[in-house]
C-alpha cells in the first residue's frame, strides 16, 4: 500500500463528499440509500483508481462512478427501462418555457419577474421540482445538467438510444419549468423586488 | 425583448437548438452561428442567459452537506484501504 496514494485519494474524496451526497440524494430521494450509494462509490473508485489517467479529472471521474452505480441498480430493478417513464398528467409533456411565461407583457408592466424569480428561488424549490419529476426524466436531467454527461454518455449509461435522451431531457425540462412556474405563482415569488 | 433578422440563422432555429447548444451538443459550425446570433439578438440572448442561470441553479442544488454518519463511514472505509 502506497500511503501517499491513499492520502491523496482520501483528500480528494473529502473535497467532493458533499457533492456526491447531494447528487446521490437527488438520484435516490432517500437519505439512507444516498449514503449507501456514496459509500459504494468510494469503494469502487479506490478499486479502479489505476484507471484514472488524469488526476485533475478525479471529480468528474468519481461522479460518473456514482451515477453508473445508481443507473446499473435502477436498470436491474426494472425489467424494461424503456417503459420506465411513469404516466404523466394530461398536458404535462407539452413544451413549456418558464422564460416566456415570465416575459408576458402583463408581468413586465409592473416588475422584473425574471430577476424577482431568480432572487427568490430557493434550493429547496428546485429540489422539490426535481424530485417531482418521473424517475426516468429526473435521472437524465441529473446526468446531463448536474453531472455534465454528454448526451452519448447518458445514452450509454441508461442503455437507451440518443433520441430517447434528447426527448426525455426536453420533456423533463418542460415539466421542471412548469413546476417552478406554478410554485412561483403559489409562493408569491414574482412580487416586485424592494 | 426584441429579436433581429439574421440571414445566417433564424431566431426560431436558435431557440430550437438552444438547450443542445448550452449542453455543448451542437457541431462547431452551428455553435459559431449561434454565438454570433446571440451577440446581436437581444431577445435570444435574454433567453439563453436565463436558461444558463437556471442550469447553474440546478447544478448547485446537487450540493448537500453530508451527514456526520456518512463522513464517519467513509473514514472507516478509507482506514481499511
Amino acid at each position: 500500500m502506497d500511503p501517499d496514494r491513499r492520502r491523496w485519494f482520501a483528500a480528494q474524496v473529502e473535497q467532493i463528499t458533499d457533492r456526491l451526497y447531494g447528487t446521490a440524494l437527488r438520484l435516490t430521494r432517500n437519505p439512507e440509500q444516498a449514503e449507501d450509494l456514496v459509500a459504494e462509490t468510494v469503494v469502487k473508485a479506490w478499486a479502479r483508481l489505476d484507471e484514472l489517467r488524469d488526476p485533475q479529472a478525479f471529480q468528474g471521474w468519481i461522479q460518473r462512478i456514482l451515477s453508473n452505480a445508481f443507473v446499473s441498480e435502477w436498470r436491474r430493478r426494472r425489467a424494461c427501462p424503456e417503459v420506465a417513464v411513469a404516466p404523466c398528467e394530461e398536458g404535462a409533456d407539452e413544451p413549456f418555457s418558464l422564460y416566456e411565461k415570465l416575459h408576458q407583457p402583463f408581468l413586465l408592466w409592473w416588475s422584473d419577474p425574471e430577476e424577482s424569480l431568480m432572487a427568490n428561488l430557493l434550493r429547496e424549490d428546485l429540489e422539490r421540482a426535481l424530485d417531482a419529476l418521473p424517475e426516468a426524466y429526473r435521472i437524465v436531467v441529473l446526468l446531463v445538467d448536474v453531472q455534465g454527461h454528454s448526451y452519448p454518455e447518458a445514452a450509454e449509461a441508461l442503455r437507451v438510444p440518443l433520441g430517447t435522451v434528447r426527448s426525455r431531457l426536453s420533456r423533463a425540462r418542460s415539466q421542471l419549468q412548469r413546476a417552478l412556474w406554478q410554485h412561483a405563482q403559489e409562493a408569491g415569488l414574482l412580487k416586485a423586488l424592494p | 425583448m426584441k429579436h433581429i433578422h439574421d440571414p445566417q440563422i433564424r431566431c426560431e432555429e436558435v431557440l430550437r437548438q438552444l438547450f443542445a447548444y448550452l449542453d455543448r451538443e451542437v457541431d462547431a459550425r452551428t455553435a459559431a452561428l449561434i454565438d454570433r446570433h446571440l451577440e446581436a439578438c437581444r431577445g435570444c440572448f435574454g433567453r439563453a442567459s436565463f436558461e444558463r442561470k437556471l442550469k447553474a441553479h440546478l447544478k448547485a442544488a446537487a450540493h448537500k452537506p453530508a451527514p456526520a454518519r456518512l463522513r464517519s463511514r467513509i473514514k472507516d472505509i478509507l482506514d481499511k484501504f
